[in-house]
């Protein structure tokens, strides 16, 4: 988290497949994300409740035209789950970037269950899952999953995995 | 069952009110009742009905008013799937968005399922709640006069309005429900499709 290289790379990679609505969920692993986007005048950054609210957003901005992408920690895509009916109806292009707790040096053991979840249940739900273990692979994947949610129109979730965003860790 | 805060005006001569005339006016419907009001004043390809997806309406509505700035949204909605989608108000809020407004149809029910009564049939007042969230402008609309007083600031303001209608159910009308061939010809119709 120290070195935001590659989430540097990840949002030039969004920038490149023409995202210019970003909604976001906060999370440590997102923070680089998420001041680059309220930096840039060309992107609207959407604050969410909740991230459900995040698929119904990306629809609206689907019929106006615009591409969006959602940033959220893998807790959220529980929330997720009904709303995915959406984009799957409308067939519409939905991306999710997902960074994943509870898998690698987890400490808090409450993100432990809908991390071991989270690729399951996306993927019942219809959603096209990528994964990024490696700092070097993750703009890649992110372009790449652009192009396929958005040209193929189908909703793709790329998991940051938590070795990749590095272990939170908790001092007493 | 009555109560005696029920609402009393006709849903289908509100809805009626609200888009005549629509122009380009960019519309999202919720699930449920609110979706076959809009259908039955007539269709059209900037009408986004939703027949499920509960509690996605208002957002629906923000991330169209975020890519169409120039144009106006309009979200037309029921109590039950607004009470679903609470935390989108504070959403919307916070967005600064001023092209969207939301009304919602609040008959204290839900109406789909039997008619059984919802938050705001046992105290909750969504335009409360839309205000503490930060809507500049809140409206509660109990008689036509203040239907018609609201519906071209709809158009023209952000506006959160509750418009206090009856429990009446009315005959379903339904529009189309594909939701691919709602997209396409919405985003056709935008001059927006990439295809």
């Amino acid at each position: 988290m120290n070195n935001p290289t590659w989430q540097e790379g990840v949002y030039a990679a969004l920038k490149a497949a023409r995202v210019t609505q970003i909604g976001y969920v906060p999370d440590a692993g997102h923070a680089h994300l998420i001041t680059a986007a309220h930096a840039d005048p060309d992107m609207k950054a959407v604050v969410l409740t909740t991230e459900e609210e995040g698929i119904a957003l990306s629809a609206g901005a689907w019929l106006g035209g615009e591409r969006c992408a959602i940033l959220m920690q893998s807790s959220g895509v529980g929330n997720c789950i009904n709303m995915l009916s959406l984009p799957l109806n409308c067939r519409m292009p939905f991306l999710t970037l997902v960074t994943m707790r509870g898998e690698w040096g987890e400490f808090n053991p409450w993100q432990v269950p809908m991390g071991a979840a989270t690729q399951p249940v996306l993927t019942a739900a219809g959603v096209h899952v990528r994964r990024a273990d490696r700092p070097e692979d993750a703009a890649e994947m992110v372009g790449a999953s652009a192009a396929l949610a958005f040209d193929s129109q189908i909703p793709v979730a790329v998991l940051f995995s938590q070795r990749l965003i590095g272990a939170k860790v908790f001092v007493k | 069952m009555t109560r005696q805060n029920d609402g009393t005006l006709d849903r289908r001569v509100v809805v009626a009110e609200l888009m005549r005339d629509p122009g380009d006016l960019l519309v999202v419907t919720g699930l449920g009742a609110a979706t076959y009001d809009v259908g039955a004043t007539g269709d059209r390809p900037l009408n986004f009905y939703l027949w499920g997806a509960m509690g996605g309406t208002g957002m629906i509505g923000l991330g169209l008013a975020l890519a169409q700035p120039d144009k106006h949204v309009l979200v037309i909605t029921g109590d039950g799937e607004q009470l679903m989608g609470m935390g989108a108000l504070a959403t919307i809020a916070a967005s600064g968005a001023k092209n969207i407004s939301i009304a919602v149809l609040d008959n204290g029910r839900f109406g789909e399922t039997g008619s059984q009564f919802s938050h705001t049939g046992l105290g909750a007042d969504l335009a409360a709640v839309a205000a503490a969230c930060g809507w500049q402008t809140v409206t509660t609309a109990r008689d036509m006069d203040e239907v018609k007083a609201l519906a071209p600031r709809l158009r023209q303001e952000s506006m959160f309005a509750v418009l206090r209608i009856s429990a009446e159910e009315k005959p379903r009308h339904l529009p189309p429900r594909d939701g691919a061939y709602l997209t396409d010809r919405f985003r056709r119709a935008l001059g927006v499709a990439e295809v």
